[in-house]
């Protein structure tokens, strides 16, 4: 069977956006033109870059020769505080963000659950957690409480929506064989929904662990406690020789918590 | 025993999967219900446990209405009805154990099947069947250790594990190969025949379908345009249900072993394949 030419030789891709070839250049020299007018408006103040150098050098300089005995009391309170703050907040997020995860997936949950968990996820997403820390000082004072209820509660939005959406995901067939057996919502939720998400939930709460020590040395910036705070004091004091060794335990406990967590994923999967 | 009157499903898209079927299947009967892609044989069979929601009509089970169930009747109307998948729906991350003895959920309370504390009696059972359908060994791997055709043993196992009244199998040999495919089929069948269960069998290939069931019920474009025994199935009639094609160069074969049955060699030949 011989193949008969149709005369046609060139073919090209059609434009998948803006199929309209006027609206298409239109549309693109205009993102062109705001692009260049938009870098032009940025002012940089070039001396003050200058004098930020000379800073900034005398900050590496002190982080190559880490200084941590001086301040060692400090920072060693600061850490045991930063870990606390994290290990409870994440636990405690994660006990809430459980059942938060489940109402907000669309296939198990009835509607009204599902906008009110959504909701909740939303409002817990809304706010970045340095504005939730400000708040809760003001609201719980000074201290390491204030960083719990912060991390807690950023946790939810994080954990629910990501489970939410992994639960989403699950393969329906196995959900159906359940439910065909006679099972509860409850019985469908334990044998076809559990294990299919199980290894998600364990990788993203290690995940959120690591997220919220990275942000309890953050927030203690505004006051809601742990090694942040500790961080805070040795710059105003221009001790970068004690905030350089800060710095490399912040790193340190990241790369723990990142090797570790790594090791368990691949463990439970 | 199940009994379909005027069954009608409408999807919200406006579709007319299914339209006046009806139907009545007598104890022990294996029906092989075939129909082209998009027929609404997958509908029909998820409209009697009500995996999918009919739009009216009424199904008898016994003397239960399955579409007038909600809630706790319907639970408990599902575990008398047994359901055999494509692409076999096991968990894959539980083992076989848990899997075949998920047949039990509609009848354990949800602690004690949390806990995995079933009684001996349903233990017992699911060792039983697992050594039936010949996986004996394999109760503490997990589903996805397994190949195509144990994962379908497994299904098999647990629809079993339910003591159904009936039997919905949804294409239970679309991924296996064609030996597999025959030795599943006959498990089926067997099952059936041992515990005169009525079956319906959702099945693509009409050889099998021939081969297996007791009746044959032809769907097309939702409305039933074939209902008879195996050997009725003409050229004519499966044009009637799939359309215009040269249905004697495929059933060639086995309408040749029909005629010289004497020629026992040729015969399991093609049984094995």
């Amino acid at each position: 069977m011989a193949l008969q030419s149709t005369g046609r030789s060139t073919w090209k891709r059609p434009p998948m956006l803006f199929t309209n070839t006027l609206w298409r250049r239109l549309i693109y020299t205009g993102a062109l033109i705001y692009l260049v007018l938009a870098v032009q408006s940025v002012e940089v103040d070039w001396q003050r870059v200058y004098l930020g150098l000379e800073r900034g050098w005398r900050f590496v300089q002190g982080f190559l020769v880490p200084d941590f005995t001086t301040r060692w009391r400090d920072i060693h309170a600061g850490l045991i505080e930063s870990l606390t703050i994290t290990v409870t907040s994440t636990v405690a997020g994660i006990l809430i963000s459980v059942p938060i995860g489940i109402g907000a997936a669309r296939n198990l949950a009835p509607a009204p659950v599902y906008l009110a968990c959504r909701g909740i996820i939303t409002l817990s997403r809304s706010f970045q957690e340095i504005i939730i820390a400000i708040l809760l000082v003001a609201m719980f004072g000074f201290g390491p409480f204030a960083g719990f209820l912060t991390l807690a509660f950023a946790t939810i939005g994080f954990l629910s929506k990501l489970l939410a959406e992994e639960i989403e995901s699950c393969d329906r067939s196995q959900i159906e064989a359940i439910r065909a057996t006679g099972a509860t919502w409850w019985q469908v939720v334990n044998y076809a929904v559990q294990p299919q998400v199980m290894p998600r939930l364990v990788g993203l709460s290690l995940y959120r662990l690591d997220i919220n020590f990275r942000e309890s040395a953050v927030n203690g910036i505004v006051g809601a406690g742990g090694i942040g705070a500790t961080l805070n004091t040795a710059i105003d004091r221009y001790e970068y020789d004690s905030a350089g060794a800060i710095l490399i335990l912040i790193i340190a406990i990241v790369l723990v918590v990142e090797y570790s967590s790594s090791y368990i994923r691949r463990w439970v999967q | 025993m199940l009994k379909l009157q005027n069954l009608t499903k409408t999807y919200k898209t406006g579709d007319k999967a299914l339209q006046g079927i009806n139907f009545e299947v007598p104890a022990g009967q294996v029906v092989g219900l075939i129909g082209p892609s998009g027929a609404g044989k997958s509908t029909l069979i998820r409209c009697i446990n009500r995996l999918v929601e009919p739009s009216s009509g009424s199904i008898w089970l016994g003397d239960t209405d399955l579409t007038r169930l909600n809630g706790r009747a319907l639970r408990q109307a599902r575990r008398r009805i047994g359901m055999i998948f494509q692409e076999y729906a096991l968990v894959e991350r539980l083992t076989v154990m848990e899997n075949v003895l998920s047949g039990r959920l509609g009848y354990v309370p949800t602690w004690r099947s949390f806990l995995r504390r079933y009684s001996p009696e349903d233990i017992s059972q699911a060792f039983a069947l697992l050594e039936k359908v010949g996986l004996g060994e394999h109760f503490n791997k997990r589903a996805d250790a397994l190949s195509g055709g144990q994962r379908q043993r497994v299904g098999i196992a647990r629809a079993l594990e339910q003591n159904p009244e009936l039997l919905l199998v949804d294409e239970p040999t679309a991924s296996l190969d064609p030996k597999t495919s025959r030795q599943i089929m006959r498990l089926i069948q067997g099952a059936c025949q041992e515990r005169s269960l009525p079956a319906i069998i959702n099945i693509h290939d009409v050889m099998l379908a021939q081969q297996f069931s007791d009746r044959i019920i032809g769907l097309k474009a939702g409305e039933i345009v074939f209902d008879g025994a195996p050997d009725e199935l003409t050229n004519e009639v499966l044009t009637r249900i799939y359309g215009d094609e040269d249905w004697t160069q495929l059933r060639g074969e086995g309408e040749d072993h029909g005629e010289d049955g004497g020629d026992g060699a040729k015969v399991d030949l093609a049984e094995g394949v």
